[in-house]
């Protein structure tokens, strides 16, 4: 971006940052919900999906948008307006500050520090704030009892999340994002450097507990408790309707999105393919391309995961969470430092 | 006569053997035993079901008996009957309801006869032996209650309490005596022959309507003009 | 908002707690939640009444009613052939198999035995809907769970044995197809072949439930000594079918004391589980339907050609007498206790429906639970709501 537009005035380079923001969420939101939520899981489930709106139901996504945005706008009456109104906004903010961390290439990104995975992960436990607003706000018991479950999920996996990625930080030596996408580039396995060191190789595990705690984070089943649908209806959704239940719905898919991405680059390699220099020009066209693609396939296992198993019950969840996960993230980051010195 | 269905088959002679039921004799002439005066009266139909009747005092007790000694764990169900002819009735060869209610004929009662408008009907069951039995007991109009079976069937609490909000029937240390199906402020007993079913009320029964052939078959009996 | 609409607001409020036996005034502990009468669990509108303490329920009170029609009531001002449309309608999933012990009592009453024809098609018949009713509980139970796919293929497979049903009687949800005396009509052609194609679709469905629902992990720890009901209580409560033989209790009507199916010439088991959990119901009607198909198949082998109807006059009138018949129907014990004068109506019939027994234990069984629990025990007692209510 910086070597593009060095020309332009401030508030033409602001404009653009701000709608390439809002596609660099939207555009991926929009493309999960039609492809794993509408077409993979219905021939998951041995049927066809939407077909009506559009050639195979492309533009069901429109129709969704447009169905909600003419509906009702309606408060519970014993509703708490200010912090009701807010809620949805609050959940929106942590998942567009989160984007911003992300790198789409070698420059292409929206801001470059030295502790951008650090703050990644810090803006994205504001999103617990949001939902327990909703679920307090709404005043009612089935919100509250949703809020609340959502909050000791939400926290418990932050830990397991924060502990996997320490694992990639100490191989990769930094903490900037940018970085970590070069270290996997120009790393080598055990001195082959063909196709780069992406970090799910080594880190697998760490891998393999950052998706779990994705899962849990993004209260898809089997960790959706909070909105166990058979039991609390929506939970901390329920009173939400028409425009500000479309907020919280992009702000899952969005999320949803901006994890996988997160996953790709931190464990797949980010927006490089082998073959090709990591500061190649090349890199600036399709690395957003590639990026999409890696995330399609992270988003395809998490989506694969929520069709097809039953919800945990909350204690279980906790302990899933307390007595597997976290020390296994440690013993991981052990042996990461042990390796790391050795080799 | 059991009728055979098939004409080709040849009819066999009938000879009228009564059929024994040793099980369920059995168990009446026990029950006599333990139960003395309280039975009044029973049936058994050979190898198809018993009957028996009961006093209301000893209503309880029959309880108590039936599952401690004659391994009758199960609780089938719990019911009323109203043998009150109902007075919305409908002469037999009648084909619409009266308009106006009729004179009611005579309150007469079925297997193990009766001498009260209202009985209960209570049915349990051993499911080691497979032998059950029906129980009946006669309720004065006047006093229209007795003891509740819950604290020896648990299952009977629901029962008693379907029976009491639609007969009217009271059950003495009921656990839980609250209306089961109809809403707080219903009044009356709907399943009483002399609550009138509204929907009977306002339209006619439109009578016999004609039925189809039976199959296959040139009907010689009896027809009638629809 | 005026005085009056306040009044009457309050008023229905005080009345619906009433109802629910909740003291507005003085709750001190718990919190006090409402599950239904709409809400995505209950199979219907079967609303219950949770004290809750932080997420342990202390007590538990389902208030039904909301679906009563008033069948007993009913069922004295229609002919005997009436009321098989109306009885049809109890349990709505297995729907054939509530006219039968209610044509059977009439036939005892009668003194009436249906043709062989008619009673090998009549069980046949009588499987479908046992099959019908209960696939569609195997992937209910994953509903309730959090698992949203096997309720699809359970559909899509239950779909197959609506047709085969359909192509008998004409329809697929209320067949309506059983008479005083037999059968209303004989099979098509080409139906015993069908069939046979259509039960190997349902044993590959039960597969493919044993994989996909019964070996998860996390079905069977959300299963596993959850709900356990020890045999006695289960008996004394009146529990039956499914989930009175998940206890440990080894009763089946089919085959002790059954009378006018075929049940008895069949090589068939009686599958029996000695935990009496939710993972124990769900694993005996896996196998129920898989003995269903075995049942099924032989009926098809061995059905005895004749007539499917016997003499009856067309005009219907049950002779004076009392009778009680009940059969194992897909949702438990079902039976009625039809009182006849002579007349061309019946004077009483009792209805001893089985899930309102099923039902009757919720209380003493969801004292302590947690509320995802609620949902899972409720879910494997598996009750229709029309079948409590009638």
């Amino acid at each position: 971006m910086s070597v593009v537009l060095a020309d332009l005035a401030y508030w033409q380079e602001t404009t653009i940052r701000l709608l390439v923001g809002l596609i660099a969420v939207l555009l991926p939101a929009g493309t999960l919900v039609y492809l794993f939520l509408f077409k993979m899981m219905s021939f998951m489930q041995s049927r066809l999906g939407p077909m009506e709106a559009g050639p195979y139901g492309s533009l069901q996504l429109l129709a969704e948008v447009g169905k909600f945005l003419q509906k009702e706008d309606i408060l519970p009456k014993a509703a708490d307006r200010l912090i009701f109104k807010l809620a949805p906004f609050v959940v929106l903010i942590s998942t567009f500050l989160l984007i911003l961390v992300i790198p789409a290439g070698p420059d292409l990104w929206f801001i470059d520090v030295d502790t951008g995975i650090f703050l990644g992960l810090a803006v994205s436990s504001i999103s617990v704030i949001g939902i327990l607003m909703a679920g307090w706000a709404s005043s009612s018991k089935y919100s509250l009892l949703g809020a609340l479950r959502a909050t000791g999920q939400l926290i418990a996996y932050e830990l397991p999340m924060v502990l996997a990625v320490v694992g990639v930080i100490i191989q990769a030596g930094t903490l900037n994002v940018q970085e970590i996408v070069m270290a996997q580039a120009t790393g080598e396995i055990f001195g082959f450097g063909g196709i780069g060191n992406p970090y799910v190789i080594t880190q697998f595990v760490g891998f393999l507990i950052f998706l779990i705690a994705v899962q849990a984070e993004l209260t898809q089943p089997p960790f959706d408790m909070p909105v166990a649908e058979s039991e609390l209806v929506t939970g901390y959704l329920t009173e939400y309707s028409g425009l500000r239940f479309l907020m919280f719905f992009i702000g899952e898919f969005a999320t949803a999105a901006i994890f996988s991405a997160l996953a790709a680059t931190l464990f797949l390699g980010g927006w490089y393919v082998p073959g090709l220099e990591p500061t190649d020009n090349l890199f600036n066209v399709i690395g957003p391309i590639v990026l999409l693609g890696k995330m399609l396939l992270v988003a395809f296992f998490i989506f694969w995961f929520r069709f097809t198993y039953p919800r945990f019950r909350e204690d279980q969840l906790q302990q899933l969470a307390w007595k597997v996960l976290i020390p296994l993230s440690l013993v991981n980051i052990v042996i990461t430092g042990v390796l790391k010195v050795v080799f | 006569m059991i009728q055979l269905s098939s004409p080709e088959e040849t009819t066999e002679e009938e000879i009228e053997i009564p059929k024994r039921d040793d099980i369920r004799e059995d168990l009446i002439s026990k029950l006599k035993d333990d139960l003395g005066e309280s039975l009044v009266a029973t049936e058994i139909i050979a190898e198809v079901d018993v009957w028996a009747r009961v006093t209301k005092e000893a209503w309880l007790e029959t309880a108590q008996v039936l599952l401690t000694r004659y391994n009758m764990k199960y609780f089938n169900f719990l019911s009323a009957i109203d043998w009150l002819p109902s007075p919305f009735g409908r002469d037999m060869d009648a084909q619409v309801d009266q308009p106006e209610p009729v004179t009611p004929e005579e309150m007469t009662w079925g297997t193990t006869g009766g001498e009260t408008r209202f009985q209960l009907l209570a049915r349990v069951h051993d499911p080691e032996n497979h032998l059950g039995i029906s129980l009946k007991v006669d309720l004065e109009d006047t006093d229209l209650s007795i003891e509740s079976w819950s604290s020896i069937y648990p299952g009977a609490d629901w029962h008693e309490r379907e029976v009491s909000e639609m007969f009217g029937i009271t059950f003495l240390n009921h656990p839980n005596p609250v209306k089961l199906y109809l809403p707080g402020d219903f009044e009356g007993y709907p399943m009483r022959k002399d609550f009138a079913l509204l929907a009977r009320r306002i339209k006619p029964w439109p009578g016999i309507v004609d039925v189809e052939d039976m199959p296959g078959e040139e009907s010689e009996e009896d027809e009638v003009d629809a | 908002m005026s005085d009056t609409a306040d009044t009457k607001q309050m008023a229905y409020i005080a009345a619906q707690a009433a109802d629910a036996r909740v003291n507005l005034e003085i709750e001190t502990e718990g919190m006090t939640l409402n599950i239904g009468p709409q809400h995505p669990a209950t199979h219907g509108t079967l609303r219950i009444v949770v004290r809750l303490d932080g997420e342990q329920v202390i007590s538990a009170d389902p208030l039904m009613g909301y679906m009563h029609r008033g069948y007993e009531k009913l069922t004295e001002v229609r002919t005997y052939p009436q009321v098989t449309t109306l009885v049809n309608r109890i349990d709505w999933l297995g729907s054939f198999a509530n006219e039968v012990p209610f044509i059977l009592a009439a036939e005892q009453l009668m003194e009436v035995e249906a043709p062989p024809r008619a009673q090998w098609i009549r069980t046949a018949l009588f499987e479908m809907s046992r099959i019908a009713n209960v696939v569609l509980f195997l992937g209910d139970m994953g509903v309730q769970l959090g698992a949203v796919t096997p309720v699809f293929f359970a559909f899509r497979d239950r779909e197959f044995i609506l047709n085969q049903i359909e192509a008998v009687t004409g329809g697929r949800f209320h067949p309506n197809f059983d008479r005083i005396g037999g059968l209303k009509d004989d099979l098509p052609k080409g139906w015993i072949d069908e069939t046979r194609g259509v039960l190997k679709r349902i044993r590959n469905f039960c597969d493919e439930i044993e994989t996909l629902v019964v070996g998860n992990e996390i079905f069977q720890s959300r299963t596993r000594n959850i709900g356990v009901i020890p045999a006695d209580i289960g008996l004394s409560y009146g529990l039956s079918g499914a989930n009175i033989r998940s206890s440990g209790v080894d009763w089946d009507i089919r085959r002790d004391g059954g009378v006018g199916l075929v049940h008895n010439e069949l090589d068939w088991k009686v599958w029996t589980h000695p935990d009496g959990d939710s993972f124990a119901r769900f694993w005996v009607r896996l196998q129920e339907v898989r003995e269903s198909c075995t049942m099924i198949e032989q009926i098809l082998d061995g059905i005895p050609s004749g007539p499917v109807m016997a003499k009856v006059p067309r005009i219907i009138k049950v002779p004076a007498g009392e009778a009680y018949v009940e059969t194992e129907n897909p949702l438990g014990v079902m039976g009625y206790y039809v009182i006849s004068k002579g007349d061309l109506t019946p004077f009483r019939v009792k209805i001893r429906s089985a899930s309102f027994n099923n039902v009757s234990i919720t209380p003493w069984l969801l004292k302590g639970v947690y509320v995802p629990d609620v949902i899972s025990i409720l879910a494997s007692l598996y009750f229709i709501l029309g079948d409590i209510d009638r």
